[in-house]
């Protein structure tokens, strides 16, 4: 195989599959978070305290996050007929993918936003703050990088989502990988292709630990990617935000 | 300005209670700095928090600036509108200063007029005006996790006063800084009970806050209120746990039967007198000095010493008199009241 006929191979696959990681990725954020965020409102002592939603939620949650990828691609179908009117393609796989991602994506934003010390709702409470007020001043602000690494972690495992939701007619590289690498036994082709979606998945954590950090205004925000990182780095410190508060 | 009465709050956990407040009744006057001191557990936390009800009293009801926000609706994680609305009027401070982390110190401060819905231009220019007031003007585009724990506690206490409250509730606001530090915190608190007539109602575990900031304490032991009152008339009061403690003069000597131990307390200038001596020459007797100490409290400079007379409680009455005559409090510390030993 050529490297002139792999490009040819691999770009289209490429675009598919950021296409649909990208879609369901979005959906995965604008209907996760709300979910997450209800976790811990709705959970004893939450600021909307209603133990059956919770219950029902976390249980909702739970199973779906249970339910292996490929038996949940299939359960999905009817799901994804409905939304996307067909279940080949990328554009279908993109369902199950959201439906994958959700529940994950939910338990993360969970334990983000219970990271926020209690005692900043307290401060917001005795400024006779209601909750719409404690949620979008302090909840959400406070959690943000860590809910932009949330983010970054729930669109990485998208990547490794998409390679199965790819199999069952859906395209993508991880597709491409199963049948040329592993089907037609070209190997190379499929180190190259694995090589790419190493580089995809680097730039991706590269970006989201770059967004968490600048967000983070405690100095204390650690990356996944940091064990990798020559050890004499400093943490940022208290100067250099100061200088980029400017 | 704060009036609690039959404040109680039981914690049920586990099928265990914790009366953790039992039949509070607190007065604190308009405009006076009143101080709650008592040991870990004592329930001093659990006070403040049911002062603006973030903790819903078991029963009692709480009266601050002549509402009663027991009285307004709400549970202990939703409070209804009015009893918000109430809440803005009163600012608190905290022990771990409780700043949000992802907004500099001048967005910290405009946070509670977001609440109250001024606008920008506005709460610049309270937050500019507070932050002058605590010192921390050149601060204002800081992030909190860049200052001291003494300049973030300043910017608490902007903060809580932001919505020009007019009482400040404040929970070991001291508790995490060092000592220095606590009495520029304290003096901050004290020109602001000065300046703009801030009613300020504070827990702490320290004698030393108390003598140096307040106008009144209460010594809470249990969930209650063991001891309350103007410091002026406690430190007259020769069976006060608080004045007590405000004064260690140790623990030794207690009288006899051949010898008086008396605890003489002074406000004022009545020190300028030397009493001892007077009394010595007069009397012809010895007088063993055991202790003494003065401070100023409540801005009042006050003495006690503890003095030691030969001779039984009943050979020694005439000078005792005489002392009392001096306008000087006299207690005479025997077996039978040994609640100073
Ligand atoms: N949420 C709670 N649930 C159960 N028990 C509680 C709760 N909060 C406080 N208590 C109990 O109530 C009692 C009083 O607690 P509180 O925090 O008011 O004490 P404190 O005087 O402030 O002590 P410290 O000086 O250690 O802060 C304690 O016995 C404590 O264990
Ligand atoms: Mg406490």
């Amino acid at each position: 195989m050529t490297w002139d006929q792999m490009q040819e191979l691999m770009w289209p696959a490429t675009w598919e599959t950021l296409g649909m990681v990208g879609i369901a990725g979005l959906a995965t954020l604008v209907i996760g978070l709300p979910i997450g965020l209800l976790l811990v409102l709705t959970d004893r002592d939450g600021l909307l305290q209603n133990l059956a939603v919770s219950r029902v939620l976390g249980a909702i949650v739970n199973v779906g996050r249970s339910i292996p990828f490929v038996i949940l691609i299939v359960a999905v179908i009817p799901l994804t007929r409905a939304i996307a009117g067909t279940t080949l393609g990328w554009q279908a796989a993109s369902v199950p993918l959201a439906v994958g991602a959700i529940p994950f994506f939910a338990r993360l934003v969970e334990t983000s936003v219970r990271e926020v010390d209690g005692g900043l709702v307290e401060a917001l409470k005795s400024m006779g703050a209601g909750t719409g007020t404690i949620v979008r001043k302090t909840l959400l602000p406070e959690a943000l990088p860590s809910l932009v690494a949330s983010a970054t972690t729930t669109v990485i495992a998208l990547i490794g989502y998409s390679a199965m939701a790819g199999t069952v007619g859906g395209g993508g590289l991880g597709d491409l990988a199963i049948r040329y690498g592993y089907q037609r036994f070209e190997t190379g082709f499929m180190w190259v292709i694995v090589a790419e979606l190493v580089v995809i998945v680097t730039v991706l954590q590269l970006l989201g630990d770059f967004a968490a950090r600048r967000l983070s205004h405690r100095g204390d925000y650690r990356s996944p990617l940091s064990f990798f990182r020559s050890a004499g780095e400093k943490p940022k410190d208290a100067e250099e935000d100061l200088l980029s508060s400017y | 300005m704060i009036t609690t009465k039959g404040l109680t709050k039981v914690y049920r956990s586990q099928g265990r209670e914790v009366r953790a407040l039992d039949d509070v009744d607190l007065h604190v006057r308009q405009g006076e700095v009143f101080g709650v001191v008592g040991t870990s557990g004592a329930g001093k936390s659990t006070l403040v928090r049911c002062v603006n009800l973030l903790e819903r009293p078991t029963a009692g009801t709480v009266t601050v600036d002549g509402v009663e926000l027991t009285a307004l609706s709400g549970s202990e994680q939703r409070a209804g509108r009015e009893l918000r609305a109430a809440r803005q009027r009163i600012g608190m401070v905290f022990q771990h200063f409780n700043l949000l982390s992802s907004r500099t110190v001048q967005q910290n401060v405009e946070l509670p007029l977001e609440i109250t819905g001024l606008d920008r231009r506005e709460r610049r220019r309270k937050a500019a005006e507070l932050l002058d007031l605590v010192g921390l003007a050149d601060k204002a585009r800081s992030y909190p996790s860049q200052l001291s724990g003494g300049q973030k506690q300043r910017v608490g206490i902007a903060r809580a006063l932001a919505g020009d409250p007019k009482v400040l509730l404040s929970d070991e606001a001291t508790s995490a800084l060092d000592p220095e530090t606590t009495r520029s915190i304290l003096k901050l608190l004290r020109e602001l009970n000065q300046q703009l007539g801030l009613t300020v109602l504070l827990i702490t575990h320290e004698m030393e806050v108390i003598k140096s900031v307040c106008d009144s304490a209460a010594l809470m032991r249990g969930g209650r209120v063991v001891e309350t009152g103007q410091l002026t008339d406690l430190l007259s009061d020769g069976h006060s746990r608080i004045a007590r403690d405000l004064f260690p003069l140790g623990d030794f000597g207690t009288g006899g039967p051949d010898r008086t131990v008396l605890e003489i307390t002074f406000q004022g200038d009545a020190p300028a007198q030397p009493f001892v001596s007077q009394l010595a020459r007069t009397y012809q007797i010895d007088i063993n000095i055991l202790g003494a100490a003065v401070e100023t409290i409540a801005g009042r400079l006050v003495g006690r010493m503890r003095v030691e007379l030969p001779g039984s409680h009943t050979d020694n009455v005439v000078p005792i008199g005489y002392l009392r005559q001096q306008g000087l409090q006299v207690d005479v510390l025997d077996l039978s009241n040994g609640a100073a030993a």
